[in-house]
């Protein structure tokens, strides 16, 4: 249980956590991009792995992931460069569940688990769908992390918190990834529900854009998980520097 | 047969089986969707399996089908085309409903739930423009917002119902992502939806997607069969040798088969074969596909040996699609139905001998189902054969496109 662990052990050190998404091969340095994120105080990094089809994504990640594909990233490759990186924080694989599934469920639990990812985050595979995966993933360590959405129900939030592993993903907004000028009226209460459903860290996702939106999420669960903003910055010419910059923005505002 | 029961002037059957478990169809369908999505789908299962149960819902329906979309259909004699080939050839003419194709019956019947659910809004995704104007349609006669998302290749192929969406007060939105065929429209209605769903209706124009959706348009499609079996009856003293229908989704062939499942007939799906199997650029996922799981079911979907959905390549835009109803791939596994492609000119030649040969002009879609019959009359099927096609929809929006392939100049 290191993600799990990892996280909670950072939250009773009265830190709010911070997770910056960013899209495995998403360029020859994006390894970079990931330790620079990681200097600059990430508690751990989802790694994208691109999907052709990516129906959570908002147009940012969809680019990115397209562009990834035409550079030549493809599962295997995004999970061998990953094992590369030598950082004290633990990974997160983020991606859909066809290039799972066309994989197998245990082979492809077992090439996270041999490249250190600790956890997996497939984002259209919902409670219902889940036992086939989620039991490979256990048997292979791998933790599962599971994400609430503002129209789950009450009783169904509870099942979501407890099958969840790592932390509980909540869903800041109705909609799919990408940047936003506010944050949704939704996150708030959607962070205070998962908190009262469970003891697990809770980190809000989708949407969440700003410092200032960092922050405001934060105060109503264990931290944030920041994407669109950091990979709209990759993708207008930035790089590892520039990532490092607005990570440490970010965590300097948390921290504040 | 279990007696019909009588709407207006329509018959609407008995329903269908449901799929076992969540969705079900043997290994295939389910709901692998985005968790916003998931008390949206249980909501419609509800509504759907209450409403298709009640009287009053199938008397509306049945009233809508026969008042406004103009069932039943006939089944039409092709005594030339039959001649021709040898074989006793009879169309199902779901091309002669109210904006010309079948994709009008499931969405009279989605339009009804979705007013049932207080949804003021529908979102469709669209291929050959068809079932955007179905729900275009729909949306007009209940008074409600439409938005219909539809790649932007088809756009500019499907130029014609891009303009009666317009005009029936629908907003279109161009889908430039991916292939931007009728799979990346799908993807923006799902991105839209996961946003809009407490408001919004998604009505999907096949027999893809999460449960409730495969059963349920099936179930609303099934009115094709069920008509076609008394009608074959009346015609033929019997069930025809071989029931034939094109698949891109699948709905108008499922809604086919459903008629014919539990009789002898042979049950043939023609898939798009494009340029050829060996080209790589089809839409035959069923003969070419491997299992996977994309817009919300596990079914068989073309693509790469890292699980990356290719993109699929067909003439008719409503075939463009790499994947294919989790029923079909089910039917397919259990070797009741078979699957087979047609190419893109075999389609071209099918269009044009309909049209010669009976004075019907079929849409692209099902001429891949007449091609196939050409090619294989006197050979998988045997001389003397009674054939059933179902003829999707009419030619009318492909006419320009097939004028300018033919001649290589566009029509002025
Ligand atoms: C006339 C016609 N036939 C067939 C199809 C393919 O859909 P399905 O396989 O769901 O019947 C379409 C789709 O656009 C169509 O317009």
């Amino acid at each position: 249980m290191r993600l799990e662990e990892h996280l909670r052990a950072r939250r009773a050190a009265g830190r709010p956590l911070l997770v910056p998404y960013v899209t495995g091969g998403l360029g020859s340095g994006w390894l970079d991009v990931v330790r620079a994120v990681v200097d600059a105080g990430a508690d751990a990094v989802e790694i994208g792995i691109p999907f052709s089809d990516p129906v959570m994504d908002g147009p940012t990640i969809q680019e990115a992931s397209q562009r990834a594909i035409d550079l030549g990233a493809t599962p295997a490759k995004v999970i061998a460069d990953a094992a590369q990186v030598d950082v004290d924080v633990p990974l997160v694989a983020m991606t859909y569940y066809n290039p799972v599934h066309h994989a197998g469920h245990e082979r492809f639990a077992a090439s996270l688990a041999d490249a250190g990812i600790d956890g997996a985050i497939l984002p259209d595979l919902p409670l219902d769908e889940l036992d086939p995966w989620a039991d490979a993933a256990d048997r292979a360590g791998v933790e599962t992390v599971l994400l609430a959405a503002p129209t789950t129900p009450d009783d169904r939030l509870q099942a979501i918190c407890d099958r969840s592993r790592g932390f509980v993903y909540g869903v800041a907004l109705m909609g799919v990834t990408g940047e936003r000028k506010r944050l949704a009226t939704e996150a708030l209460e959607m962070g205070r529900r998962c908190k009262a459903a469970t003891d697990r860290p809770v980190l809000l996702g989708v949407g969440i854009s700003t410092p200032d939106q960092a922050v405001t999420a934060a105060g109503a669960a264990d931290g944030v998980i920041v994407g669109s903003a950091l990979i709209a910055r990759l993708l207008h010419g930035g790089g590892p520097d520039d990532a490092h910059a607005f990570v440490t923005e970010l965590r300097a505002a948390l921290d504040a | 047969m279990t007696p019909l029961q009588r709407g207006a002037a329509v018959l609407l059957g008995p329903p269908g089986p449901e799929p076992l478990g969540l969705g079900r169809f043997g290994e295939f369908g389910g709901r692998f969707i985005p968790e916003a999505l998931v008390p949206a789908l249980e909501e419609l299962e509800v509504a759907f399996r209450a409403s298709w149960a009640s009287t009053e819902f199938r008397d509306e329906l049945a009233g809508l089908l026969a008042n406004y979309a103009g069932r039943p259909t006939p089944v039409t004699e092709c005594r030339r085309l039959s001649e021709r080939l040898g074989v006793r050839v009879l169309l199902k003419r779901e091309d002669l409903t109210h904006t010309g194709s079948h994709k009008i019956n499931s969405v009279l019947g989605q339009a009804l739930l979705a007013r049932q659910m207080g949804k003021q809004r529908v979102i469709a995704e669209t291929g050959a423009g068809q079932h955007g104007v179905a729900t275009a349609t729909a949306a007009a006669l209940f008074g409600m917002q439409c938005m219909v998302f539809m790649g932007a290749v088809d756009v500019e192929r499907q130029a014609l119902n891009v303009w009666r969406m317009r005009l029936l007060g629908a907003e279109v939105v161009s889908v430039e992502s991916g292939s931007a065929t009728l799979k990346d429209a799908i993807n923006d209605a799902l991105r839209d939806w996961v946003a809009s769903v407490e408001s919004t209706h998604y009505c999907i124009g096949s027999v893809v997607g999460p449960h409730p959706y495969p059963w349920m348009v099936r179930e609303f499609q099934r009115v094709v069969g069920d008509e076609a079996r008394a009608q074959c009856r009346d015609l033929l003293g019997g069930d025809p040798d071989v029931v034939v229908a094109c698949v891109g989704g699948g709905s108008n062939a499922i809604g086919t088969f459903a008629g014919f499942l539990d009789t002898d007939a042979r049950l043939v799906g023609v898939e798009a074969g494009g340029l050829g199997l060996e080209s790589g650029q089809h839409g035959a996922s069923i003969t070419r596909g491997v299992p996977g799981v994309l817009h919300g079911a596990r079914s068989l979907y073309l693509q790469d040996e890292d699980g990356q959905i290719l993109e699929a390549h067909s003439v008719s835009a409503g075939l463009d699609y790499p994947g294919v109803g989790p029923e079909h791939a089910a039917l397919a596994a259990t070797g009741r139905a078979e699957y087979h492609p047609a190419t893109d000119e075999e389609a071209i030649a099918g269009f044009q001998l309909l049209a010669a040969t009976e004075g019907i002009v079929p849409a692209l879609e099902p001429a891949h189902a007449i091609g196939w019959l050409a090619r294989e009359a006197g050979h998988a099927v045997p001389h003397g054969s009674e054939v059933l096609i179902t003829l999707s929809g009419r030619g009318d929006k492909d006419a320009a496109y097939v004028a300018e392939r033919l001649t290589g100049e566009p029509l002025s």
